[in-house]
């Protein structure tokens, strides 16, 4: 393989990590404080993409501004799912918070699919981010530069909220221990809802990144996106938002590696996933940077 | 217990598997296919139903797997059914591998040999899987779904890839699928009432106590997750052989997330529960098709929507999960007992 295609193919890989990672950060996040898989994540980055869909679409936003309008609504779906679905079940056994997580993920594929319809829809690419750059030889999209760029922006500005707010504060002291972060005065609800809130927001860009990536959309998009990062997370360690960043990573490099080396084994592309999914579990549960966390009984 | 109860027990669920099988006698003389069909799926819904039961609600092991089960079932029944012609004429991409492409056996031996590949696999899924904890297991099993799927894809030369089988003979009936349906919950009944059950239980209740009482953990887990995924292949087997043409997509979480309705509607850990939600949901399924069809209310003209019928399921499961956890019978089950002492006083 020459370097060309190699340095071609790790651009592609960092620009798809770089999605799993935007999604994997909202998964680990509402893990660490709740211990809940939120099944629906997918489903929120689905909508996400509708939303900025409909914004260019039918009040012909331009894409950032449509990008923020889907941002917001989608962080008040997340918090509405949250106060709707899991609140009411939050001192239930974890089975059933856990089946009510798979329910409300079907719930809105099902939605997505009557409302919006089965057929995919083309999602509309901004002419800034359809230019190609070529540096020796490689040739870019602009738009798996520009992503990059928009996941820095949005990555600086959650670990600036995590670690350099009370919010932060507040959301790690809870992820710790929600019963003393209660005692300590912590508003657990408030901070639970804006774990949410900020989950989706970045679930939201990733879907929004996602369409203008693969030009189109339809009401499953979210699945696989969805389960792959949530291995991300996993490799990364569940709970911490540096690793589901750093899961990310390397979950989108290696799939595309896989398919650039081995182009034989590309069918099996979405099993490879899971398969890192089961080894890491086997190997360490805890993941690349996790810390052992007791499941609640 | 006096001895002459006990019997009468054994009377009264003898008299009613003669009635259940005049009644399925009846049926297959006098309803139109369409009936007997829905009649069939029911069926399947009960032993799939029955089986994730007794996985995720006797033992309190979450599995997500059970599509992945049903489809090596029935990928190994219709292989091992299908005529050498219809083989030579599904398989026209590449030829199937030697020597699947000249066997062909009765249906009976290939339900059963479906339901053993099914096992095996959940000896072997089961093997590294059950020693993680609730959620893990959960996305480990569901991702074994998916890879069966991305598997079943790409062995173009077993599974003929994303065109599926098709031209199988439709063996599986009434008698088949009732008869298959009694056993499973005959099998499993014994199996939950036995000391193995009580272990599992004692499992799902407390996982550490059990421990703490001399119940081997592991060794249990596996053995119900062998269980459920023999009878999920047998499952599989009879619906590959109902539809007569399988493909991979068939067996996606979709199945899965079904059987998971059938079972969370009917109680966790209810056999009883199992039986009767298994049994009307495919019915339930049927009867609310009107509301995809176009309907007039009050003079508005409501055109069709489909895809309707599966939000209404979802949400049912929600209500079901937020307000009334317990399902239909919650855990209890169905006795003679409780209706012997309505009528007999002491």
């Amino acid at each position: 393989m020459s370097w060309e295609s190699f340095f071609q193919n790790l651009s592609n890989g960092i620009s798809l990590g770089g999605l799993y990672a935007l999604i994997a950060i909202g998964y680990s996040m509402v893990y660490g404080i709740l211990r809940l898989i939120n099944f629906a994540h997918g489903d929120i980055f689905m909508l996400g993409a509708y939303i900025a869909f409909y914004g260019m679409l039918i009040f012909s936003l331009p894409w950032w501004l449509s990008l923020i309008v889907s941002i917001i609504l989608t962080a008040f779906i997340g918090i509405l799912i949250d106060k709707g679905a899991y609140k009411p079940l939050r001192n239930a056994p974890r089975i059933s918070a856990l089946i009510t997580a798979i329910g409300v993920s079907f719930f809105l594929e099902n939605l997505g699919l009557v409302v919006f319809g089965g057929r995919p829809k083309g999602f509309y690419r901004p002419h800034i981010f359809d230019e190609i750059i070529t540096i020796k030889g490689v040739r870019i999209l602009s738009l798996t530069f520009y992503s990059l760029v928009i996941t820095a922006i949005f990555l600086v500005l959650l670990f600036y909220i995590v670690y350099r707010t009370k919010t932060g504060l507040g959301m790690r002291a809870v992820s710790t221990d929600m019963e003393t972060a209660r005692l300590m005065g912590i508003d657990v609800d408030k901070i639970i809802s804006i774990t949410f809130a900020i989950g989706s927001g970045l679930a939201a860009v990733g879907g929004v990144l996602w369409a203008m990536k693969y030009p189109q959309i339809n009401p499953l998009m979210g699945i696989f996106p969805g389960l792959k990062a949530f291995i991300a997370a996993v490799l990364g360690g569940i709970g911490s938002v540096g690793g589901a960043l750093l899961g990310g990573f390397i979950l989108g490099i290696a799939e595309i590696m896989l398919v650039a080396f081995m182009p034989q084994l590309s069918g099996y592309r979405d099993a490879f996933a899971f398969l890192i999914l089961i080894l890491i579990l086997l190997v360490k549960p805890t993941g690349l940077l996790g810390v052992e966390v007791k499941e609640k009984a | 217990m006096r001895k002459e109860k006990l019997y009468l027990r054994y009377l009264l669920t003898l008299i009613s598997i003669v009635i259940l099988f005049l009644i399925i006698w009846w049926a297959d003389g006098h309803l139109d296919n369409y009936y007997k069909r829905v009649l069939t799926v029911s069926g399947i819904y009960i032993i799939l139903g029955v089986s994730l039961n007794l996985i995720n609600g006797i033992t309190g092991i979450f599995s997500l797997g059970h599509a992945g089960f049903m489809g090596l079932g029935a990928y190994t029944a219709a292989l091992l059914t299908m005529s050498v012609a219809q083989k030579q004429m599904t398989f026209f991409i590449e030829p199937l591998i030697s020597p699947l492409d000249k066997i062909s056996i009765p249906f009976l031996p290939a339900l059963l040999i479906g339901g053993v590949v099914a096992a095996f696999f959940g000896l072997l899924i089961g093997i590294p899987t059950l020693r993680l904890g609730g959620d893990y297991l959960a996305i480990a099993t569901l991702g074994f779904g998916e890879i069966i799927v991305v598997v079943f894809n790409n062995t173009i030369n077993i599974t003929n890839g994303a065109l599926g089988l098709k031209g199988l003979s439709p063996y599986t009936n009434l008698w088949w699928t009732y008869g298959w349906a009694v056993f499973t919950v005959f099998f499993i009944t014994r199996l939950v009432n036995s000391s193995y059950g009580r272990a599992l239980k004692a499992i799902r209740e407390n996982e550490v106590a059990a421990q703490a009482m001399g119940v081997n953990i592991f060794y249990h887990k596996v053995l119900a997750f062998i269980v459920g995924a023999f009878f999920a292949g047998i499952g599989g087997g009879l619906l590959a052989h109902l539809l007569t043409t399988i493909n991979p997509v068939a067996f996606n979480f979709f199945l899965t997330f079904n059987i998971l309705i059938v079972i969370v509607i009917g109680g966790l850990g209810s056999i009883t529960g199992s039986v009767i939600a298994g049994f009307f949901f495919p019915i339930l399924l049927e009867w609310l098709r009107f509301i995809e069809a176009p309907m007039d209310v009050f003079g508005i003209h409501i055109p069709g929507i489909p895809g309707m019928r599966m939000v209404v399921f979802s949400l049912l499961l929600l209500i079901v999960m937020i307000f009334y956890q317990r399902g239909l019978m919650g855990r209890s089950e169905f006795s003679w007992d409780f209706i012997i002492k309505r009528f007999v006083k002491d």
